[in-house]
């Protein structure tokens, strides 16, 4: 099986972040790490192609930064990657991106692509999608396992409130993919010295120029969301904070 | 002829997704907002009831979009039927509920069709003539107002809870429903859905809890998770917790709070080390109460608790339960 990971970098969880000055996005200046969902995807075709032989290639879009992820998850055992490199794709909107990464792929020829189900920057939760339509495949998203069968693949689909639900579909197909579908591992240190001599192909924004056109959308303002509910502060020592907590569990809310 | 917003209501196996009213008392005030006619829409196959249910609401008419391919849900008959009965319509404002379904075949849709999708908001404005539709970024640090730049329709999905759906308004009388056929040709469907199940361990109902303690990624080890329970304990509450905490394998799937767990709705909702990533947050922002307890203070919890304790749980929660064990004894 040879399958194609998406991969995107965002800024680190905790990562105190600011606004840049024109107020429509965030200063750069920040740390990153690898969106979560997607090194659930990177985990699951490193699994798959243990099972199942093939090849895993990774791809991301972003600046030189963004080489980072690409790197790490090379020393994971991924066995090539390709990074679109420019400043300017991460102000690309979720069609615009799965335009280029088609273009970026069109020579290859995969039995599988995964995503994460969505990122923790955006949260558009729609390049995967719009990939498998841009293509032509079929897709599933928020996938839980994933099978080989005599025709296919039969996935897991997660649904709302607890409720699950298996697809049968023909390859190659698009999925994406959900945290927690399996366990991570971590790179070791001779992966980490064979990444180095891994193949990592760069794509340049003139590359795939010619398949991206304008966003479709426009962020106009970013700012730090107004507060609709009014939060008492509760200060003091750990003793003092916990009296005040059972005081207020107990008077106000009334829940003791 | 006026601009048409259209809600596309969520059925699922011929029963509608409450979430749907929601969307519709969006549609409403776009509506009043902007002039324009609201409309609604359903797809399946033999989901007239639905169609009349939807009626009963203030829109000016439903439309039944049926198809016997339609059924059981495929993104690839939703994309095809919607395609084509919006091709026919040409709505300027397609209005649906941010569900998983809609998230499975909504970006489909829109790029068969050249356009966009603004998913995941949690509010709209009219700015002068321009519509922008606010949605949360960055795990809800930030909010963003987005505005289409290409040509209609225009697609929004709506956060769960970003409207009250009892809030939708009934019609003097019931809208026209007409049917509309749409022919999905062989060979457009390639998944073939198994039937919907849940899980046989899921064995703990949280929706009935009136005081829920969670845990989030602060908790950092999986043996830390017992002062939780401690607290859960003393409280006489349920013990919850975050989906990290549940892909970890640290506490069973049946205890995750949020879009992929359950969502409550309990009297106090005590959040220890929750940062409050939306996904977290659209499964409890009912509670009647919130405490949370978190060392980072810009955590977005913080935006919806009533009660916010900036500082390290391993130091606040002993105190806590020993607290709590004297008020009760």
């Amino acid at each position: 099986m040879k399958i194609l990971v998406c991969m995107k970098q965002v800024p680190q969880k905790d990562a105190p972040l600011k606004l840049n000055e024109s107020g429509t996005w965030i200063r750069e200046d920040v740390s990153y790490e690898v969106n979560e969902p997607d090194a659930y995807a990177l985990e699951e075709a490193l699994r798959q192609r243990e099972k199942h032989k093939g090849e895993v290639v990774v791809i991301t879009s972003g600046p030189a930064r963004a080489q980072q992820v690409l790197r790490e998850a090379l020393a994971k055992g991924a066995d090539r990657a390709i990074h679109l490199e420019d400043d300017k794709f991460v102000g690309l909107d979720a069609f615009n991106t799965a335009k280029a990464f088609a273009a970026a792929i069109k020579e290859e020829q995969f039995d599988l692509i995964f995503t994460g189900l969505q990122s923790d920057d955006y949260g558009y939760a729609q390049t995967g999608v719009i990939l498998a339509e841009l293509l032509g495949w079929p897709h599933a998203t928020i996938i839980m396992q994933i099978e080989k069968t005599d025709t296919g693949i039969r996935v897991k689909r997660e649904l709302e409130a607890g409720y699950f639900q298996f697809v049968d579909m023909p390859t190659p197909a698009v999925l994406t993919i959900q945290s927690g579908i399996n366990k991570l591992r971590y790179a070791t240190l001779i992966g980490i010295k064979q990444a180095k001599n891994k193949p990592l192909k760069k794509v340049s924004l003139a590359d795939v120029q010619s398949a991206v056109g304008e966003n479709m959308q426009k962020i106009e303002k970013l700012y730090i969301p107004q507060k609709t509910k009014k939060t008492e502060h509760i200060d003091g020592s750990p003793a003092e904070i916990a009296k005040k907590l059972v005081d207020k569990m107990r008077n106000e809310l009334r829940v003791m | 002829m006026a601009d048409t917003i259209l809600v596309v209501v969520e059925q699922r196996e011929g029963k509608l997704n409450r979430a749907s009213w929601e969307t519709i008392t969006a549609g409403q005030a776009i509506a009043a907002a902007t002039g324009w006619t609201l409309e609604a829409a359903v797809v399946g196959s033999g989901v007239a009831s639905i169609a009349g249910e939807v009626a009963g609401k203030k829109v000016a008419k439903v439309y039944d979009v049926e198809s016997p391919k339609a059924e059981p849900y495929t993104p690839d008959a939703f994309a095809a039927g919607l395609k084509q009965f919006l091709s026919s319509k040409q709505p300027k404002l397609v209005l649906m509920p941010h569900t998983y379904q809609v998230r499975d075949f909504v970006p489909k849709l829109a790029t068969a069709m050249g356009r966009s999708v603004i998913s995941d908001c949690i509010g709209f404005k009219n700015e002068g003539g321009k519509l922008v539709f606010t949605r949360q970024m960055f795990q809800g640090k930030f909010a963003a107002d987005v505005s289409f730049t290409s040509d209609a329709p225009w697609f929004v999905t709506f956060q769960n809870g970003a409207f009250r759906g009892d809030k939708a308004e009934a019609g003097a009388s019931a809208a026209p429903v007409e049917t509309v056929n749409v022919d999905i040709a062989d060979g457009v469907v390639r998944n073939k859905p198994q039937e919907v199940f849940k899980e046989a361990k899921q064995a703990v109902d949280l929706t009935q809890a009136e005081i829920i303690v969670a845990v989030g990624r602060g908790i950092k080890e999986q043996k830390n998770i017992d002062i939780a329970k401690q607290l859960a304990d003393a409280l006489g509450g349920d013990l919850a917790a975050s989906r990290p905490i549940c892909d970890s394998g640290w506490l069973p799937m049946d205890r995750q709070i949020g879009s992929s767990g359950q969502t409550v709705a309990p009297k106090l909702y005590l959040a220890l080390g929750i940062s409050g990533a939306i996904q977290h947050i659209v499964g409890m922002k009912g509670s009647r109460a919130i405490i949370a307890v978190n060392k980072d203070s810009e955590a977005p919890i913080f935006e919806i608790a009533d009660f916010a304790v900036v500082g390290n749980l391993f130091e606040i929660v002993p105190p806590l339960i020993e607290e709590v064990k004297k008020a009760k004894s």
